[in-house]
This record gives structure tokens, sequence and C-alpha cells, in this order.
């Protein structure tokens, strides 16, 4: 990428002129989930609120894990760990594509000069029971985002229709930072006396990660906690609306919905451990997305999720 | 007369669709406009990434007033007969009309409908239009409840004549009709306001946008191939590709980059395959090495420094990509110069069909039919049971699995790789082939042995478990594996005998199937309680018990027998169907492959197509036409007779019972042709055979003639009937003649 003196100089400013810039367009600037997530999307912040009547608007960092990616720091493109940045708006304003490119403008993507292309690219998350049209964004024929409007999400139509955008950040940074490997990023200003490349921060534990991810995850505890996760979330779901204790109406949606994240993530541990066949893999999908439906139907019994007491039928 | 332009503009519509939508607006609004009487003298409809535009000129101003005579009850019928006619035709009594008729006094309605502007049934057509539009895929966005491929952002609807433009009104899901449009998202994305379709391109032009597809795609090939030859190279034709590049830019610009020296050592076309499916490059060829040296991009736009940030960006790509696929590619290589072992061995894991088993035991059953049809076909069976078993290997292959569209081609890289001969590997290319009517078929006798052998597995095995396909669905594509079948037979003249094939695949299939069932029940009760039930069983009800599971067994055998006989019948059925599909499109009517198929040893293709074809060409000469007339006149008349006198005419004939001259020069003739269509046919050579066979037209034609064949003496009578009979004897030994038509 060419450098001009407003391009960013770190992985870092890209983050925070992206927070500076949705902050400013409106979003509530929300803080990762803190829990394992294998996308943006997973954040409640994405999944739960994209349902129901209420308007949202909200932006944030949110780390993912995908175990299958690791290759111990050495790939230059691929890791275990990495961020997304996601945004949520709903309803989806009329003008979400040329916000879109002026979030591109803002970390310093010069539009005079690249090419920038909408290229069709449905969405849709088996484990989440959801799906979506949109399209990859390409910048000079690379993919720096996905840009989604939400049909559907836990088997329940979007009304209104929420409008997605996620942005990998790393590979979108080595582009504007015109770095060829992940580990040789600038995180911090490189001017700084004490700076910090994406290896300093994330080399070792990739390589942690990724053996233990591959080749030492205990599959029994993994397997064991996958099934207490989907059992307890049940659980969860079944209790009484009505709080004993209170006397207050509480779904416990979130505590359920943390379990099917959980599971979620057992499952992907799972898959990079190498232990779930071809044919088993579709039915432990279905598992785990079964849970997110579940989630999905209680949240829209809840006042977030457009609930109101005079609308009980 | 007006002109009408509509312009619906929206975020970028996927490449692949465009084109079918734009049909669908044309056919939708004129066929709308149309049915309500609003006629016009053309249409024609353009797209881009982010409209669909259609321009129907020479459209009435409104559509023409019409009269419509409605004849009702009589002018006597009961009230609530006169009241509900007056409801259908929207009028009262008084304004009914009485005429006197033949039935007595009739009521007439006169229904008389005033014409209306364009405008109106424009807005109307084109808010169902929209409303209704045949997307593969539609969504809804924001608050509202409109359906359309991506957010439809503006709609411009005008109708233009000498005395200048008009916007039609109307409004759908919150967008209201007028005459503006935008220009480029990036170059020009300014609103403007449009009077006419030329003054809509030219506008659009300046705005850097280029509103016809196929200027775009022509722009695109005519630059390409340009820079291209420039630098003394060749662009790889792909004309899908160019339609889905013209699609995706509504102002092209053609960039060439380079391919890092690092990975023009991988193979082209997974160069190729890797550039077109990520990236929707063209690939740039030396025509004298026959290598993919360049890559072609097309940008949307045109920049100050004349594409080079666009086109670096583009390079840094693609090295990414191509860096993964040399990644795969040396992985692979260090497997298949191994010897591919471990993936022959992760086909024990990968399910073919729940019912069919694994692809490891596919191939196992595979290469045991290659073994089989090896000296059919003229190849080693060592050779053809080896590629078998190496055909599929590169299944499991890190670049296949990347791009499945390259299985097989990978397959002859791997195995070459691991030192295999050039067949075998050959073989691993071409068994997938012929893939349709105009895909080569394979004719080296190792690929031929492992082709037949695959689709036969196939087709026997979806047979076996009753998957056949129905109506318009093929899931498994077993109609174009039987055409397979059939155009590898034929195009290598192989004789093959189908039925026992086919009946013994399918037991096969059976017996895997039990087995496959038996070794689960068992794996299953071992794990129970096998210890304990040995031991709680007593010895004698154990071999009364063996004794009668061994008699139902047979009885249950037969009964498999018989039902795999069927089901082999069914499929030698469903090849004559394919076959006379593919005979039709080369001019052999179905009657002449039904009067073949009706003949001893049809179940070997290329025969029955033999004698299909020479029956064919005979039947096209005066001769050939003439002789069907003479066989079934005797046909007709010996059937006609058996039937009466209850006997069969079928022996005996002499000469010296004949009366005419006429039927001796008969007697003569067949005498002949019998001695020439004997060991003809015993060649299979049916060609002269026909030939003899319609020499016998005159002679045949002259007995009819001159001869009466019910004669008063019934001698000579029954003589002649035995003549017909040696007639249509001698003819239905060549092929069942009483099958063709006319």
């Amino acid at each position: 990428m060419s450098q001009t003196s407003d391009a960013p100089k770190s992985f870092q400013e890209i983050i925070l002129r992206l927070q500076t810039y949705w902050a400013a367009k409106g979003c509530a600037i929300l803080q990762p989930y803190d829990m394992e997530v294998g996308a943006g999307t997973f954040h409640p912040a994405t999944t739960l609120r994209s349902l129901g009547t209420r308007p949202w608007a909200a932006a944030y960092v949110q780390p993912s894990r995908r175990p299958t990616d690791g290759r111990y720091g050495e790939n230059p493109n691929r890791l275990q760990h990495y961020y997304q940045y996601q945004v949520l708006i709903k309803p989806s304003p009329p003008d979400l594509q040329e916000l879109y490119l002026g979030s591109l403008e803002a970390i310093g993507v010069d539009m005079a000069l690249h090419d920038i292309r909408f290229v069709e690219d449905d969405w849709e998350s088996p484990t989440l029971g959801a799906w979506g049209l949109g399209w990859e964004v390409w910048c000079d024929g690379m993919e720096v985002s996905q840009f989604t409007y939400f049909q559907q999400v836990g088997g329940h139509d979007c009304h209104p229709v929420s409008g997605e955008l996620t942005y990998g950040l790393e590979r979108l940074a080595m582009y504007i930072l015109g770095v060829d490997h992940v580990m040789d990023m600038p995180f911090n200003d490189p001017q700084t006396p004490i700076a910090l490349s994406y290896g300093d921060v994330f080399k070792q534990t990739e390589e942690e990660y990724a053996r233990w991810n591959f080749d030492t995850a205990d599959t029994e505890v993994l397997l064991r906690q996958f099934n207490e996760a989907e059992a307890h979330c049940r659980e969860i779901l079944q209790a009484p609306h009505e709080d004993p204790k209170t006397g207050k109406r509480i779904i416990m949606v979130h505590p359920a919905y943390d379990q099917c994240i959980k599971a979620s993530h057992m499952f992907n541990l799972l898959d990079a451990r190498g232990v779930i066949s071809v044919t088993e893999r579709q039915a432990y999908i279905g598992r785990v997305r079964t849970l997110a439906k579940l989630c999905a139907d209680a949240f829209v019994q809840t006042t977030a999720g457009g609930w109101q007491p005079d609308s009980a039928a | 007369m007006p002109d009408l332009l509509i312009e619906l503009f929206s975020e970028e519509i996927p490449a692949r669709m465009q084109r079918r939508a734009a049909e669908d607006l044309k056919k939708l609004v004129t066929d709308g406009m149309v049915e309500a009487g609003l006629t016009y003298a053309s249409a024609a409809v353009f797209s881009t990434p982010r409209r669909l535009t259609l321009t129907v000129e020479g459209v009435l101003a409104a559509s023409p007033a019409t009269v419509e005579e409605r004849k009702g009850p009589r002018a006597d019928a009961p009230d609530k007969a006169i009241e509900g006619f007056l409801r259908g035709a929207g009028l009262t009594r008084d304004q009914l009309e009485e005429r006197e008729t033949p039935k007595g006094p009739v009521l007439f309605a006169r229904i008389e409908k005033a014409g209306r502007p364009a405008a109106e049934i424009i807005a109307e057509v084109l808010e169902r239009t929209i409303r209704n539009f045949p997307w593969p895929k539609s969504m809804r966005w924001g608050a509202g409840s409109l359906r359309w491929v991506r957010p439809l952002q503006s709609m411009l609807c005008i109708l233009n004549d000498e005395a200048g433009a008009e916007v039609v009104p109307l409004e759908v899901g919150g967008i209201t009709s007028g005459d503006t449009t935008a220009g480029h998202r990036f170059m020009a994305p300014a609103r403007f306001s449009v009077v006419s379709f030329e003054d809509y391109t030219s506008k659009l032009k300046r705005a850097f946008v280029v509103l016809d597809p196929e200027e775009r795609a022509e722009a695109i090939w005519h630059d390409a191939t340009n820079m291209a030859f420039a630098s003394g190279l060749e662009v790889v034709e792909d004309k899908g590709l160019l339609a889905e590049v013209a699609g995706l830019v509504e102002w092209p610009v053609v960039l060439m980059g380079r391919i890092a020296d690092d990975f023009l050592e991988l193979p082209p076309e997974v160069l190729q395959t890797s550039m077109k499916e990520h990236q929707k490059f063209f690939s740039v060829r030396n025509p004298k090495t026959g290598r993919i040296e360049r890559f072609i991009t097309v940008a949307n736009r045109e920049t100050a420094d004349n594409g080079a940030t666009i086109l670096a960006g583009n390079e840094k790509v693609l090295s990414a990509r191509l860096a993964d696929a040399k990644f795969f590619w040396e992985n692979d290589l260090r497997v298949a110069k191994a010897g591919m072992e471990p993936w022959l061995e992760q086909l024990k894991n990968v399910t073919f069909h729940a019912k069919l088993g694994t692809q490891a035991e596919r191939i196992d059953r595979i290469a045991a039919l290659a073994r089989e049809l090896a000296p059919v076909v003229g190849a080693d069976a060592d050779q053809a049971e080896r590629a078998a078993r190496l055909a599929k290997a590169d299944l499991s292959s890190e670049m296949v699995y990347e791009f499945p569209e390259l299985q097989g081609l990978m397959g002859r890289y791997y195995i070459e790789a691991a030192g295999e001969s050039a067949d075998i590997a050959a073989a691993a290319e071409e068994h997938y082939s012929p893939l349709g009517p105009a895909d080569n078929v394979p004719t080296a006798p190792v690929s031929v042995a492992v082709a037949l052998a695959d689709k036969i597995d196939t087709l026997t095995g979806f047979w076996a478990i009753d998957e056949k396909p129905t109506g318009s669905k093929d899931p498994f594509a077993l109609r174009r594996a039987a055409l397979g079948v059939i155009r590898l037979v034929l195009d290598n003249d192989l004789s093959l005998s189908f039925r026992m094939l086919l009946v013994e695949r399918i037991t096969f299939h059976e017996l895997g199937k039990e087995l496959r069932s038996v070794t689960d029940a068992a794996r299953e009760i071992d794990s129970l309680v096998a210890d304990q039930l040995h031991n709680l069983v007593p010895k004698d009800f154990t071999t009364d018990f063996l004794r009668q599971q061994l008699s139902d067994e047979i009885e249950a055998n037969h009964k498999k027998a018989w039902e795999n006989m069927r089901r082999s019948a069914e499929l030698l059925s469903f090849f004559y169907d394919r076959l006379k599909v593919y005979l039709r499109d080369q001019g052999i009517r179905h009657d002449i492959i039904d009067a073949s198929i009706a003949m001893q040893g049809n179940d070997d293709l290329t025969l029955l197509v033999k004698r299909a074809r020479a029956l064919s060409d005979v039947l096209k000469t005066e001769d050939g036409e003439n002789l069907i007339q003479g066989f079934k006149r005797a046909n007709n008349i010996l059937t006609q007779a058996q039937e009466a006198d209850g006997v069969e005419y079928s022996y005996g004939a002499d000469p010296k019972f004949a009366e005419t001259d006429e039927e001796h020069a008969l007697f003569a003739a067949l005498d002949q042709a019998e001695a020439k269509i004997a060991p003809a046919m015993a060649q299979q050579d049916f060609a002269t055979a026909m030939a003899a066979l319609a020499a016998l037209r005159a002679p045949i034609d002259a007995f009819f003639e001159a001869v009466k064949i019910n004669a008063d003496n019934a001698t000579v009578r029954r003589n002649r009937l035995n003549l017909l009979s040696r007639i249509t004897t001698l003819c239905t030994s060549v092929a069942d003649l009483s099958r063709i038509e006319g």
C-alpha cells in the first residue's frame, strides 16, 4: 500500500480508528465478549440483539478462535487466534455501504487509488441456524470484509433486518501497513521506545495453542464439557420464567447462551483434535444449532428481545 | 408514440444473476403491458452490477377503448338471474338491450371500457413486477418488507415523446419513482436526471458507466488480448469468466500482472484454476512454451497511477493464494512419490453412499470389474486393476480438497510422480470421461476399462438399492453415467453382453450390502452378550435352527435372484432409453432401435447399434422403404390366415406347387437372398444382409401383383402362405421389421 502522511502506523491504530469512526456514526462501542468464540457473530451483541424489533447499533473487537487454523505462528496469514471487528446496526440504514466505505477511508484506504468491489457472498452459519445475503468486499482483489444483511438467526426471521459488517483485522491491517507476514506487523507505534510486533505479542501463544489444539487437549474432558454445556443450556432455559426469590420475570437467556458458546468451542477443539468423523460432524453442528435456536426462542420472550408485558398472549 | 425507460437501481447484484434478471424484467413488464392492451414496437434490456434497465420504444399513449357485448338471460327470467347478470356486467337494468331471438326476447349488455393512459398501466405493471420478481434468492432490508436481490435504492421510470419526458408516478416499498440515476460508485457518484434512453446512456458513459454488458465484455476481451499480444503472449479463452467479470464492473479497466517465478513450475491447470476461482483472473499463456506466465485482472475504475496500486495489490493477493497452492502441491507430491498409501487408507473413512459403502469399498469393486473387463477392451488385466486402484487416490489430496474440479487431472500428475506407467496415470484423468454428450471418449484400453468399470459400478449400485432417476431428478447423474457407458462401448467398438454383467454386478452390490449389515450386527452382538448367548442356547436347538435357517435362506436366495434379474432388466431398458435419445440426435428413429432391440443379442450394444444403423440406411433407400410395405403386407395376410385357420404356416413352401412365373421368381430370389444373408449375419455384416433383403423388394412386389394368395386350391393356398412365412422369417432374421412404423 502506498503510504501517505495520514496512513496508520500500527495494528492498534487501525483498531482505534475503527472504534472512533463507528462511535462517531452512533454505534455503542462494546468490549469483546469474555468467552472463547469462533467469530464476532457469536457475541450476544450480534446473535441475540439481531433478534426482535428493538433498534440496535454496536461495534466491537472480538478475539476469535479457530483451533484448526493454527500453524504455530509460521504461516504468514493463518492464526488460531485472531481479531475480528464487528459492526451490527438494526434496522440496516439505507446508506450502510457508504458508511462502510467511509470506515475504509478512516483507516487509510484511498478510494481514488484502490479498486473496491462488492462480490456476491451469501453468509450462513449452520451452528447458529442463521443466514443472510451480502458480499465479500474486495480491495484490489483481496477480501477485506464481510457485509451481510441478516435474514434469519436462530431459526427466527429477522424483522427488522440487521446489517452486519465483519472486518478480518489482521489481514486488513497487513494490507494497509504493507506487511507480508502477520508476525512482522507493528502492534503499537514502531517509533515508540518499546515497539512491539504482532509476533512479540502472539508468536509464542500461537505455538502453545497449536500444540495443545492439535495434540494434547484432553478429548475426554472436552467431550464431557460439551455434553455438560449442552445439558446445562437446556436446564437453564427450562427454569420457570418467574424468579421465586424476587418474584420478577427473569428468563436466563444469556447464561444459557454462554453454555451454547461453550459447546460450540468444545466442538471446534474436538474437531481440531481430529476425533470427529465426517458423519458425526453434522450431528454435532446440529446439536449446537438446537441450543442456539432454544436461546433465540427464549430471547424474543425477553424485554431486550422486544417482548412487552401487554403483548403476552 | 412515447418511449418508456425503466431503471431499477440497487446495491450490487450478483454477477451470475444479472442477465437472467434483465430478461425477466423485460418479459414481465412487456407481457403485462400487452395484456393490458398497451402494445409497443420494440424493447431491450441491459444490466450492470447496480442496475437493471429496460427501454421500450413506440408504446401506445393509452390502451384502446374496448366494447364487449354479453348475452344475458331471457327478458322474462326470474329477477334473481337478471340481478346476477347485472352485477357481473356492472350495469343497471335500463342499460340492457332487449332483442328478439328464435328463443324469445333475450337481454344483451354492452360493456364499454375506456382506454387507460400508458402511465397508469405501466405503474401497475412495474409495481407488480417488482413485488413478484423471480430472483433465485431475495432478501429484505431495513425495517421494510419489500424483497429484492439486494436493497433496492431508486427507481427511474419515464415516458418521453417529442413534447418531453414525464415521470411515471409510482411508489413501491417506500421508494418513489423519478427521473434520476447515479453514475459510477466512485468516479461519478452524483445523481443526475435524464429525458430519454439516448440521454441516459450518453450521460451514464460520461459518468463512467458502460450500460451494455456485451459492450463491457467486448472491451475487456479486446484490451486483454491486445495487452497480451503486445508482450508476445495470449489470453486463455474463458467465456464464462468473461461474462462474470463483465458483471462485476461498470467501468472496466484491464490490467496485466506478473506471476512470481516461484509459482511458474506449478501445473498450468492449477495456476489457471486458482486464479479463476479465487481471483477471477484470466490466465495469460506463452504460446511457445504453453506455460501460464501472467494474469489479467479487470478493475472497476481508472486511477491517477494508472492502476499501479491496484495491480500491486492483486499481485500480492495472488502470491498468497499460489503460496497455498504450492504448499498443497509439494505436500501432495511427497505422498505421491511415497506410493500414495495414506490417501488410499483415508478413503476407507469416506462414505460414498450410506447404502453403498465407502470410497475404498467402491474402489475394490471397480478394480475387480476393470480386471474382468480388461480382455474385452484389450487392456492388460494387471494394468487395468492397478489403474482402478489408483484412479481416485487424488480425492484425498490437499489440492483436490481445495479445488475439487481438478480431480482426475491431479491424479494423473501424482501417479506419474509415483513412477507408475503413463497408461495408468492417464486412466486417472480419463476415467471420469465422457462427462457429457460433447466430451471426448477415452480410447486408451486401460482408461476405457476403468471408465467403464467406474460407471457400471455406479449404475448397478444405485439400481441395487433402488435409487433410480425419476422425472427431472437425477441427483447421482445416472443418466450421464449410462450415456457414458454407451459412448465408451460404441466409440471403442466393444462387444459386451450386458445382461449377465449387470445381474452379476447388482448381485455383488446386494452381497456387499448384506455383508455390511451382517458385520454390523455381529459387531453389535459381540460387544453385547456374545458369551452369554453361546452358553444359554442348547446344542440341538442350534442345529435345528440352522437347518431351518438354511432352507429359508435358499428360498430367500431364489427370490433375490429373481429380484436382481428384474433390476438388471430395468437397468438394461434404462440403457435403451438413453441409447434412443443419443441415436435420435444422429438421425436414427426410435422404431428402428426397437426393431433391433427385439433381436437376439440385444444386450450387446455395439451389435444392436450396427444393426440399427444398417437398417436405418436401408430404409432411406426406395427399395428398403417398399420392402417394408411388402413385408407388412405378407405379415398381415399371414397373421389373418393363421388366426382364421388356427394353424401356424411356418414351414414347407415348395416350388413344385408354384403356378406363376412370379411365384417361381420369388422362390429363386429367396434362395439367393438366404444364401447371402446367412453368412453375412454370421459375420454381423448387417449392411450386406440388409442389401440382400432390399433386393427382395422387386420379386415380392411382383408376386403380390400377380398372385392371389387365397387360391381356391387348398394346397396352392397353403403353399403360398408358407411362402409368405418364408419372407417374414427371412426379414425378421435381420431385424424385427414388424416394429417399423409407417
